[in-house]
C-alpha cells in the first residue's frame, strides 16, 4: 500500500511539474505551427515573465491575479514586438538562420534581466494567495502551488482548445499554420497573425513563469525550465498541440519516477534519454504527421 | 581583377586557385611561424587558445557550414576529447599515441550519435543533440571513479620521450601544427566526392539522393569526422587550461562553437580560423569596454550574454555570410569597382521550404 501511495505522489507531482512543461512546449508549438519558426528563447522568456510578476506583484504589490494579468499583458506586447522587429525580416530564411537568431534573444533576455537594477542574479520569490497549504487527493497529498500549475494547465488547455475551435481568430491563425501562402490569398492578415501567435505565446510563457515561481523561485536560470520543454514539444511532435501536452506529462511523470525509483543524476537526464531513444524508434515523435515531399 | 582561364579540369579542384593566393599564404605562414619571436608569453597563449578553437571551428564548420545539420551538442565531443586526454595521459600512454585515441574516442561518441540520429534531420537533429549533450555532461559529473566528477581533473604537460612541452613557444607551434593538419585535411577531404556529396545533401536531400548519395551514411562520416576533429581540439584544451571539470562542457559551450562558425562564414574554412579569432578576441573587447564606460564587473555576466546574443541577432540579420562573407564581398568590391551591384549577394528567400514535408 505504502508502495502504491508513492507512486501515486510521484505521479500526481510528475504531472504537476509536467504541467509546466506541457505549457512551455505548447508555446514552442504554438509559434512552430503558424511559423515554423523554432523559439529557442521560450525558456527565457518564461523567465522575463515571471520576473515582471515579481515586480508587479513583490515589489509594487499589486492583487495576485491582476499582477498576473499584467505580467502577461506586457509579455504578449515583448512577444509581438520580438516577431516584427527580428523574426519578420528572416522570413523565408534557412531554419538554422532563425535557430541562431533565438538563441541570441534568449541570451539578450538574460542580458537584460541580469543588469536590470533590482532583478540581477539573486533568487527571489512570489507571493502567492494559495501558496503553502496541502490538499489531499485520496490518501495522497499534493501541494496546493503543484494542483494550481495542473488547475491553470487545464484551464490554459481549454481556453486555447476553445479559441482555436470556435473564434474567427483562431481560424484564422489555423490556416495560417497549414499554409501561409493559402491563408493570403483569402484575405487573412498573415503577418499581424503572426505577431499575435507571438503574443500568445510569450503570455502563456509569462503564467507559467509566474506559477513555477513559489515551486522553484524566481531566477535568471530558471529559464533552462525551456531546455525541458523542448523534448516534451518533440516527443509529441513538434507541430502537434495534443502532442505537446502529453509529451509534457510524459517527461514530468518519467522525471519524477527516475528520481524516486532510479539512483541520483536519473532525473536530470531521464527526459533526455526517453527523448533519443522515441526519435531513434519514431522520428517524427509520437504524434508527428509527415508527407512524402513531391519533387 | 584576376579572371580565371581554366584549361584543365584539375583546376576546379586545386588548392590554391592561382599563385597570387600561394603567395598570400606563404607569407601567412611566415608570420605565424615568426610570431613567438616578436609576440610576449600572453598574446602566444592567446594564440594558441585561436588555434585550438579553430580546430574544433573546422570540425564544426564541416558538420554544420558544409553538410547543413545544425549541432548544439558539441561541448560533449570536446569533452570527450578533454576528458580522454586527460585520463589516458594519467595512465602513462605517450602524447603521441593518447591524442589520436582521445580524437578517436570523440570520433567513436559522435559515430555512436550519428547510428541513433540516422534517420533524423534539421530541427530534431538539433534537438537530440542537445539531449546527447546533457546526457555525456552528466556521465561526466557522476561517473566520479573516472572523472573525479564535479571536483575536476588535473592535466599534466605534454611529453614527447624526453622533450617537454613547457614553454608558451613550444605549445604555440604544436597547436598550430595541429591547425595546418586540420586544415589540409579538411580542404582535402572537401574537394573529393566526399566533399561535394556533403554540400549537395546540405542543398538538397532530395536531390542528393537522387544522384546517388547515401544522406544516412554521409551524415553519419561527417558527424564522426566532426568529433574527431572536436576531440582533438578537446585533448589540446585540456592540456591548456591544467584543469577540467564538467561544467566547462556546457550548453554555452557548444553555442560559443555555434557562434564561431556562424560569426566565421558558415560554408568556408576561412571562417572556422577567422570565428576563432573572434570568439577569443571578443572576451577582451568586453572587458575593455567594460572598463571604458566604468561598468561594474558584477554585470560581467550579463554583459557577456548580452554581447554574444546580439551579435548572433545582428549577424544573421545583417551578415548570415560571416566575417568571411563581409571580406568576400569587400574584395569583389575591389575587384571590379565600380561595377559592384547591390543585389550581387541578395539572399534568396525560400517561401515553399518546409521542415513538414520531407
Amino acid at each position: 500500500m505504502q508502495g502504491l501511495n508513492d507512486f501515486g505522489q510521484m505521479l500526481l507531482s510528475g504531472a504537476s511539474i509536467g504541467c509546466v512543461y506541457a505549457i512551455v512546449a505548447l508555446g514552442f508549438v504554438l509559434i512552430y505551427k503558424a511559423s515554423e519558426v523554432i523559439n529557442f528563447a521560450q525558456g527565457d522568456l518564461m523567465m522575463l515573465g515571471a520576473f515582471l510578476g515579481y515586480t508587479f506583484i513583490g515589489v509594487l504589490g499589486m492583487p495576485f491575479l491582476v499582477g498576473v494579468g499584467l505580467a502577461m499583458l506586457c509579455m504578449g506586447l515583448v512577444g509581438a514586438a520580438l516577431d516584427r522587429v527580428v523574426l519578420r525580416p528572416m522570413v523565408g530564411q534557412p531554419v538554422f538562420a532563425i535557430v541562431i537568431i533565438t538563441i541570441g534573444i534568449g541570451f539578450v533576455i538574460r542580458s537584460v534581466v541580469i543588469v536590470t537594477p533590482g532583478w540581477g542574479t539573486e533568487t527571489y520569490t512570489i507571493a502567492a494567495p494559495y501558496a503553502g497549504g496541502v490538499s489531499a487527493l485520496g490518501g495522497v497529498t499534493v501541494g496546493n502551488e503543484h494542483l494550481a500549475i495542473i488547475i491553470a494547465a487545464i484551464v490554459l488547455i481549454a481556453a486555447l482548445y476553445a479559441f482555436f475551435r470556435y473564434t474567427t481568430l483562431g481560424l484564422a491563425m489555423q490556416a495560417t499554420s497549414q499554409s501561409q501562402l493559402a491563408a493570403y490569398h483569402v484575405g487573412i492578415p498573415v503577418k499581424t497573425i503572426l505577431s499575435m501567435i507571438w503574443a500568445i505565446s510569450a503570455a502563456t510563457a509569462a503564467l507559467v513563469g509566474v506559477l513555477l515561481a513559489p515551486v522553484t523561485f524566481v531566477h535568471v536560470n530558471m529559464g533552462f525550465i525551456g531546455l525541458k520543454a523542448f523534448p516534451a514539444a518533440v516527443l509529441g511532435g513538434f507541430g502537434s498541440i495534443p502532442g505537446a501536452i502529453v509529451g509534457g506529462l510524459i517527461i514530468g511523470i518519467v522525471e519524477a519516477l527516475a528520481g524516486f525509483y532510479l539512483p541520483q543524476g536519473f532525473k536530470d537526464v531521464a527526459a533526455y534519454v526517453l527523448l533519443l531513444v522515441v526519435l531513434a524508434l519514431r522520428p517524427q515523435g509520437l504524434f508527428g504527421q509527415t508527407a512524402a515531399k513531391k519533387v | 581583377m584576376h579572371v580565371p582561364m581554366q584549361t584543365s579540369y584539375d583546376e576546379d579542384i586545386r588548392l590554391f586557385r592561382h599563385r597570387v593566393a600561394a603567395l598570400w599564404y606563404a607569407l601567412l605562414a611566415a608570420a605565424v611561424l615568426a610570431a613567438p619571436a616578436i609576440l610576449g608569453d600572453y598574446h602566444l597563449l592567446q594564440l594558441s587558445l585561436v588555434a585550438i578553437y579553430a580546430i574544433a571551428g573546422v570540425g564544426v564548420m564541416l558538420l554544420v557550414g558544409y553538410a547543413g545539420q545544425i549541432s548544439l551538442g558539441h561541448a560533449a565531443f570536446l569533452a570527450a576529447g578533454a576528458y580522454g586526454e586527460a585520463i589516458l595521459r594519467a595512465e602513462g600512454w605517450p602524447f603521441l599515441l593518447s591524442l589520436p585515441a582521445a580524437g578517436a574516442a570523440a570520433g567513436l561518441l559522435g559515430l555512436v550519435l550519428a547510428l541513433s540520429t540516422s534517420r533524423l534531420a534539421g530541427l530534431y537533429l538539433a534537438i537530440a543533440t542537445l539531449a546527447f549533450a546533457f546526457i555525456v555532461e552528466e556521465v561526466l559529473t557522476r561517473w566520479e571513479t573516472l572523472t573525479g566528477g564535479s571536483f575536476g581533473l588535473m592535466v599534466g604537460r605534454i611529453t614527447f620521450g624526453q622533450v617537454t612541452i613547457d614553454a608558451e613557444w613550444k605549445f604555440y607551434y604544436l597547436a598550430v601544427g595541429l591547425l595546418v593538419l586540420a586544415l589540409l585535411g579538411a580542404l582535402n577531404l572537401l574537394r573529393s566526392r566526399t566533399g561535394r556529396a556533403l554540400t549537395a545533401i546540405r542543398d538538397s536531400e532530395i536531390s542528393a539522393q537522387s544522384l546517388g548519395v547515401h544522406p544516412a551514411r554521409y551524415k553519419a562520416l561527417v558527424l564522426t569526422i566532426s568529433a574527431t576533429l572536436t576531440g582533438v581540439a578537446g585533448a589540446l584544451y585540456a592540456h591548456r587550461i591544467q584543469f577540467i571539470t564538467p561544467d566547462q562542457f556546457t550548453i554555452l559551450m557548444s553555442v560559443e562553437l555555434l557562434v564561431l562558425v556562424v560569426v566565421g562564414g558558415l560554408g568556408s574554412l576561412h571562417g572556422a580560423v577567422l570565428g576563432a579569432i573572434f570568439i577569443v578576441v571578443l572576451p577582451q573587447i568586453i572587458v575593455m569596454l567594460r572598463d571604458a564606460f566604468a561598468i561594474s564587473s558584477a554585470y560581467q555576466a550579463g554583459l557577456d550574454a548580452g554581447v554574444y546574443g546580439l551579435l548572433m541577432v545582428l549577424f544573421m540579420l545583417y551578415e548570415p555570410r560571416g566575417l568571411h562573407g563581409r571580406w568576400v564581398k569587400v574584395k569583389l568590391y575591389l575587384d571590379i569597382f565600380p561595377y559592384y551591384r547591390k543585389a550581387t549577394f541578395r539572399r534568396q528567400r525560400l517561401f515553399q521550404k518546409s521542415e513538414r514535408l520531407r
